[in-house]
């Protein structure tokens, strides 16, 4: 019966591939095709959880197709079956299939119709590869697509500003949690020597074997994977990016935020339990952010005076509680949880509008003046404390953006000399003499061998951080952007001496093709509107739709997403980087980090945000 | 039933005089004088009360207003050219009136000329604002970001302060100031809202003035008054919304001390603590670092050819429209003419019926009177002339039921009420806490998904929707009659003594001339809307009962009307109401299309046989109205069959999912004071405000005077209102309403950090034709200039033009149209007028409008059709 789970993942694949050809103006085709695809799902997803409760609950498992392979890499998508996975997947079914049918009529004659229903039916199918994956490798490219769609969802009215930065706020933690999954693969790679499913993590035996073999390249595995999670589903400190998503329609962050991507955090914790449920400083570190989020979010919960707001952080305390039911074992009662909550939060948000008149006339009838009493008692000062520090969100936000994201920022503010032609003509002939260190390599002495891929990783590093940091012009940051992808393979090069020409192929070709698409873009657009630099949003994918959309591709094609061979690439990258080469590691992680959120940043400033040609109405910048 | 808020205006405006006339020497209160004057004034949501978005230009003309304010703020001030143009190009731009306005702006000889401009010249429409400069400097010269910084903290003090009931935990301080209470919270905490130390010692400092702080933030006098406009504007909607609390405090149900000047300290103070934070202590004041002199925002906008193009256009559409209408009534007067038949009184038997003067009546009315040849029906304000506070049984509160600028001395309380309100427990605060949220998420949870799929499937009537007979119950009783003088309430006098009573009844019968003939039965329907998941429900009720549901007026006016002494009464003075004859008070639920009528055991058998009949009659009607209405719904195939279109309207009231329960004031364009009888058989596509008035009983003008005092602020209000919000969606409208996040109670905004957006979304303004109002009115044009210059408030809004007014002449039926102060002639066009026989196949051609763009989303906009 395992041979039927890809059908899982094709029902809403063919969904969303439909839906993309129909016009834009045929609403009736788009939202029935894509309920209808779901409804599909959602019963045969009953029928097949019948039959499987019927055979007892057996665990399944299906390798399913082989991408890559070659001598010790294997890289291959892996389906799985289990209680957590039935839970999931019914649920998402569930929740995506009555949202659906809610925004059919909901968004009606919203211009972004098609775009909207496009968006949900690629992360419902994101989705289910993340739920009914049965290795790091499948449930990576779920990952990653979730991260890329919720970006599109939070900027769906693109041309207003706070959807725009609110956008990017998100996919730049998305991107953490991804940098942490990458980086767990990479360890996981090194620890197993091949690509481990997750079925293999449920020998516990095989489990305890290695885990007293790597310790602690285990402790950094689960560490990474426990960050993604608590990114994924907001919890300390990365709570304060959940409210601010609630950009799209009600209907999407209801699907998004409320219900199922936000409980995807658990997910991933139900699902690699059994590697870490044996080691208790993780157990304990899962136990203390569950505890510290649970009693901030509700904190936080209790002094929000805005409708949504309220309810994503209530629903971030419960995730908070199911992170402490998963690490004690109590695996049912988190998943009864979980779907009781992903159902009440959903509901809450379809009907959040409702409140402003369910309220005033409740109030009408039951209100009774509250009655304040000033004192200088230590607890008022205690309680008065704890309220400030809840309005601020106990600076959650600034917090992360001071440690995270600021020292990116200076660090490529100091260096933005070589955002220059002199600069960027510099770092190419640096890049040149690399290429031939690399192809001479066998001359070079070893010494300099040794320290040479550090030296050009680094360099990568730092110029992506340039780019990062570049406001004046988007084709600077676009160029340094190639450049620092070019000194990353380079370096990788440089280190692994089995590297396979094939594969350099594969990964170069579509860089440059999603660079030189790039590149053209972004000359037209300077043609079109003669500057074209980063200060501000500029909104023109009012005036020009088709470029953004191109754009937008090339950016992702660029970042090596899942459905472009680059991302074949990045795997492959980092499983040729070797087990000690944790500086290597280091700086390509942080490449990979900034790389995407440097190409959505200039996707963002120069597409999305209100238009600057005031020809039309424009948004205000604070709404 | 003076507008008393456009008096304020008037006022205002001349305070204001220092900053118009850009003096540079800096005033406080003249500041916050000025601010309040051009700030949105929508109150918190609970109440909706429609009125000109642009009120604080309405001094000015109309089209110098709008390019005006365009200049100043940024915003569009009509339709794009293009769609303009697209308008021409499908035809509802008439080619004849787009000559005849260019002849009458430009003159005979330059109208190759123009035309030319009009449909072909390019035209850069790029609009440069004037607001916003100065503070942007932040940015260009030390790559600050102040609103980024500032705005969404001071968002969650000002909404978690003003808070009616979303958090749990409410602000700790909430019976002092705004400032006070950000002082005492401060004083008595270990953490601050501050990073550094200056400005939270500032905020301590004895007599801390604006000017003190603007002197650290601006340093240069001169740019004091921009510099604060500038940075207010940023987030028009708090601080608009602030200034309405400040002047009527009791717009909010849990009262709250705020000003615009405190607003304004601490914004500024934390933009000082921002930018010590960031700059260090060394930074010095905004203008010592710009050579740009300082921008006087109100200074006169100079004029531009693009100004003059669009002036033509709206025109020409305005008048496309117009002339139609105006065709019409000539020719269905020419028509009675011929056939006086068709004039001849003729029995009214069967019933009379009263309803509000609202739009959306207009079509039921004509459904009824269609189906009913005897019957005959009423418009007038639809608070009855009885204004009044409203308790219902149990409730904390008063519910004000009438114009909003009326002021009512007066409280009907609801008694022996025996039906219980019912609870929601998804809407408890309790799921969003922790133990009890852990607990709901157990058992609610589960439970939600089945409501989910109820209200998705089968929508129906729950105690989370506003429903319109809710409002009052149908079983309760009221205080109508006033027992002694001295029952008194909180200074209101409870009930209406019989004096008071005979006075209302008189003024309302007279006004619309209903002071001969009575059917044994009249309704005086009132009118509300149910709707669900919609924070802008209030903007769907009765204008004229301050945006509530009427049906408790109704029912104290048909009370009134029965009493036995007013009888008497009224008898002497000449209105002589048959013993038999009973008036009989109903509520229609304009979104639900559905009827309820009140008291109808007091019926005699009679009657009370002839309601039945009746009740059927109005049933068949609202079949007809449905159908009507759902030509503009795309979900809805108007073919169907006519109980399941019914059927369908119905659940689009209690629908959660659905964003346009009803289209409201949407299409609103005319307003015709006179008999019904000049209207009676023109088909008027739910577009006309229909205002009764009899100008045989008031030759003098005395009543008239009265009629037409409202139509500028309520009709002109609501009209402007949805062309304002049509026009720029973004800035002068809420939106589309899909993303809103309902915050505090008291409105709604985008998303955690975002501003308040006052406004109509965008769901109900999308079929609306930004058109003017045009006041049609029957009666010498004498009488009805000498009516409306009666009071400058009135006078503005038509010497302005921010209305228009055609006179149709009782006598001669010919048409004048009011300009520059006097009458001028009016020639309709010839046209061919379009007859129709059978209203059902005349409502079954409409197409689903393509897309929302302006050649679409109004082309089922009918033609002028008459009944033949």
């Amino acid at each position: 019966m395992e041979q039927l789970l890809p059908i899982f993942i094709f029902i809403p694949l063919i969904g969303f591939v439909i839906s993309f050809f129909f016009s834009s103006r045929n609403e009736r085709l788009i939202s029935v095709t894509a309920y209808t695809m779901v409804g599909i799902q959602l019963s045969s997803l009953i029928v097949y959880t019948f039959y499987w409760i019927f055979q007892n609950f057996p665990i399944l498992d299906l390798k399913h197709l082989v991408f890559y392979h070659e001598e010790n890499i294997e890289i291959f998508l892996d389906f799985y079956f289990d209680k957590t996975t039935a839970a999931f997947s019914i649920l998402g079914a569930f929740i995506t299939f009555l949202v659906l049918v809610f925004s059919k009529y909901y968004l009606h004659r919203d211009e972004g119709y098609k775009r909207f229903f496009n968006t949900v039916l690629l992360f419902y199918f994101a989705y289910n590869l993340t739920v009914f994956s049965g290795n790091f490798e499948t449930l990576f490219i779920g990952w990653e697509f979730l991260g890329i769609t919720s970006f599109l969802l939070v900027a769906f009215y693109r041309d207003r500003y706070l959807p725009v930065k609110n956008a990017l706020k998100t996919i730049s933690l998305y991107r953490l949690g991804d940098i942490c999954l990458i980086l767990a693969l990479w360890t996981s790679h090194h620890i197993w020597h091949k690509n481990i499913t997750f079925v293999q993590l449920d020998d516990v035996q095989l489990v305890a074997a290695h885990i007293n073999e790597n310790f602690y390249s285990v402790l950094f595995l689960i560490s990474m994977v426990i960050t993604a999670a608590a990114i994924k589903s907001a919890q300390f400190p990365f709570s304060s990016w959940l409210p601010r998503a609630m950009e799209g329609p009600t209907t999407s962050s209801a699907v998004f935020y409320g219900s199922l991507s936000v409980h995807l955090g658990v997910f991933l914790l139900l699902r690699t339990f059994h590697y870490w449920e044996s080691i208790l400083t993780i157990k304990l570190l899962v136990i203390i952010i569950g505890t510290s989020t649970a009693i901030i979010a509700s904190l936080i919960a209790r002094v929000q005076s805005t409708v949504k707001t309220q309810i994503a952080y209530a629903a971030i305390a419960q995730i908070g509680l199911m992170f402490i039911e998963v690490a004690m074992g109590w695996h049912v009662l988190a998943l009864i949880h979980l779907c009781g909550n992903a159902l009440l939060r959903t509901y809450q948000l379809l009907v959040s509008p409702s409140v402003l008149g369910y309220m005033i006339h409740d109030q009408f009838f039951n209100y009774s003046p509250k009655v304040y009493k000033i004192t200088n008692s230590l607890a008022n000062k205690l309680s008065n404390s704890i309220y400030t520090l809840s309005i601020k969100e106990w600076n959650l936000d600034s917090l992360l953006k001071k440690t995270i994201w600021n020292p990116f920022k200076i660090v490529g503010k100091s260096l933005k000399i070589f955002s220059s032609a002199y600069g960027i003509t510099s770092l190419i002939i640096l890049f040149l003499v690399g290429l031939c260190f690399f192809i001479f390599e066998k001359q070079i002495p070893v010494m300099l061998d040794k320290y040479l891929h550090l030296f050009y990783a680094f360099i990568g590093m730092i110029i992506i951080l340039i780019a990062f940091a570049e406001k004046k012009n988007a084709l600077y940051a676009w160029l340094l952007i190639i450049l620092s992808q070019s000194y990353i393979v380079l370096a990788i090069a440089l280190m692994n001496d089995k590297y396979e020409y094939m594969e350099i192929l594969i990964y170069v070709a579509s860089l440059a093709a999603a660079a030189t698409i790039g590149i053209v873009i972004l000359l037209r657009l300077k043609k079109l509107e003669s500057t074209i630099d980063l200060n501000d949003f500029y909104g023109h994918a009012y005036l020009y739709p088709k470029l953004a959309f191109w754009f937008l591709i090339s950016c992702l094609a660029f970042v090596g997403l899942p459905f472009t061979p680059s991302f074949i690439g990045v795997d492959l990258m980092f499983s040729h980087i070797d087990h000690d080469e944790y500086l290597l590691t280091f700086f390509t992680s942080i490449s990979f980090l900034v790389l995407e959120l440097s190409v959505l940043r200039i996707y963002s400033r120069l597409f999305l945000g209100p238009s600057k040609k005031q020809t039309h109405p424009i948004a205000y910048r604070s709404s | 039933m003076f507008p008393k808020h456009e008096n304020e205006t008037v006022m205002q405006n001349k305070s204001t005089h220092s900053l118009t006339k850009g003096v540079d020497t800096f005033n406080e209160a003249d500041l916050i004088a000025s601010l309040k004057h051009y700030l949105p004034t929508q109150t918190p949501l609970k109440d909706f009360i429609h009125h000109n978005s642009l009120h604080a230009f309405q001094d000015m003309k109309f089209y110098d207003a709008i390019f005006k304010s365009s200049k100043i703020f940024g915003h569009q001030a009509t339709l794009p050219l293009c769609d303009f143009r697209k308008l021409y190009q499908v035809g509802r731009i008439d080619e004849a009136i787009l000559g005849k306005v260019i002849r009458e702006r430009k003159g005979e000889e330059s109208v190759l000329k123009w035309k030319e401009k009009v449909l072909k010249h390019p035209y850069d429409e790029h609009n440069e604002q004037r607001i916003g400069k100065l503070r942007a400097h932040w940015k260009k010269l030390f790559q600050i970001d102040l609103d980024n910084l500032v705005q969404p903290l001071l968002f969650r003090l000002l909404s978690n302060y003003l808070d009616q009931g979303v958090s749990i935990w409410e602000f700790p301080i909430g019976n002092l100031g705004f400032l006070e209470s950000i002082k005492e919270l401060e004083k008595n905490s270990f953490s601050s809202l501050f990073r550094k130390e200056r400005a939270k010692a500032l905020l301590f400092k004895k007599d801390l003035s604006i000017t003190d702080l603007l002197q650290i933030v601006v340093g240069k006098e001169t740019y004091y008054n921009q510099y604060i406009f500038d940075q207010q504007f940023a987030h028009k909607g708090w601080s608009g919304m602030v200034a309405t609390i400040e002047s009527q405090p009791n717009s909010l149900l849990s009262t709250k001390k705020i000003s615009l000047h405190d607003l304004i300290i601490l914004e500024l103070l934390f933009e000082i603590d921002n930018l010590d934070n960031l700059l260090g202590s060394n930074w010095s004041a905004l203008t010592n670092h710009i050579t740009e002199s300082p921008i006087h925002l109100f200074n006169d906008v100079a004029e531009e050819e693009l100004y003059e193009v669009l002036k033509i256009w709206q025109d020409s559409f305005e008048w496309s429209y117009y002339d139609e209408i105006l065709a019409g009534i000539q020719k269905l007067n020419q028509l009675k003419k011929l056939n006086p038949v068709l004039t001849e009184p003729k029995e009214k038997d069967s019933f009379q019926a009263l309803f509000c003067i609202d739009e959306r009546e207009c079509s039921l009315r004509t459904h009824l009177e269609n189906l009913e040849k005897k019957a005959e029906t009423f418009g007038c304000p639809g608070f009855f002339g009885v204004e009044f506070y409203f308790q219902a049984e149990h409730a904390k509160f008063y519910d004000k039921l009438c114009p909003a600028p009326v002021t009512p001395k007066y409280l009907i309380k609801e008694f022996d009420v025996s039906e219980k309100r019912k609870h929601d427990l998804f809407y408890t605060d309790k799921t969003h806490q922790f133990v009890t949220g852990f607990l709901s998420a157990l058992t609610f949870g589960f439970w939600a998904g089945f409501r989910l799929i109820q209200n998705l499937f089968k929508p129906r009537m729950s105690p989370a929707i506003s429903n319109a007979f809710a409002h009052m119950n149908e079983q309760g009783k009221l205080t109508i009659e006033n027992k002694s003088i001295t029952d008194i309430e909180n200074g209101l006098q409870i009930g209406f003594t019989i004096e008071e009573m005979i006075l209302r009844v008189e003024a309302l019968l007279n006004g619309i001339g209903l002071t001969k003939i009575f059917s044994p039965i009249i309704y005086v329907v009132a009118h509300g809307s149910s709707s669900a998941n919609n924070p802008h429900h209030g903007a769907h009720d009765c204008g004229a009962c301050s945006g509530r549901p009427g049906s408790v007026n109704s029912r104290v006016f048909s009370s009134m009307a029965n009493h036995v002494e007013v009888r008497k009464s009224l008898k002497q003075k000449g209105i002589d109401i048959p013993e038999s004859t009973q008036f009989v008070g109903a509520l229609h639920d304009t979104a639900a299309d559905e009827i309820e009528y009140y008291d109808t055991e007091l019926l005699n058998t009679e009657n009370a046989k002839s309601h039945k009949i009746h009740v059927q009659t109005f049933e068949n009607a609202l079949d007809l109205n449905a159908k009507e209405r759902s030509r503009r719904f795309a979900s809805i195939d108007t073919k169907m069959d006519i109980k399941k279109i019914r059927k369908a309207i119905k659940e689009r009231s209690v629908s959660l999912f659905e964003p346009r329960p009803e289209l409201g004031h949407g299409t609103n364009t005319l307003c015709i004071v006179g008999n019904r009888d000049m209207t009676k058989g023109i088909f008027l596509d739910r577009r006309a405000f229909l205002n009764s008035y009899d100008f045989k009983s008031d030759l003098e003008g005395n009543f008239l005077t009265g009629v037409m005092k409202p139509l500028g602020p309520v009709c002109g209000g609501i009209n402007l209102e949805y062309y304002f919000s049509r026009v720029d969606n973004y800035k002068l409208g809420a939106g589309t309403k899909l993303p809103h996040n309902v915050v505090g109670l008291i409105g709604v905004a985008n998303s955690s950090d975002g501003d308040l957006r006052p406004g109509l979304p965008w769901q109900m303004i999308e079929v609306h034709d930004p058109l003017r109002l045009l006041i049609i009115v029957e009666h010498f044009p004498q009488v009805i200039l000498n009516s409306i210059q009666s009071t400058p408030e009135m006078y503005e809004w038509f010497i302005n033009e921010w209305v228009h007014l055609i006179s149709v002449h009782p006598e001669t039926n010919e048409l004048s149209y009011f300009k520059g102060g006097v009458f001028i002639p009016y020639q309709t066009r010839a046209k061919e007028i379009h007859f129709f026989k059978d209203v059902h196949s005349l409502l079954e051609d409409a197409k689903e409008m393509e897309t929302n763009h302006i050649t679409h989303a109004t082309q089922e906009n009918l033609p002028v059709y008459l009944y033949n």
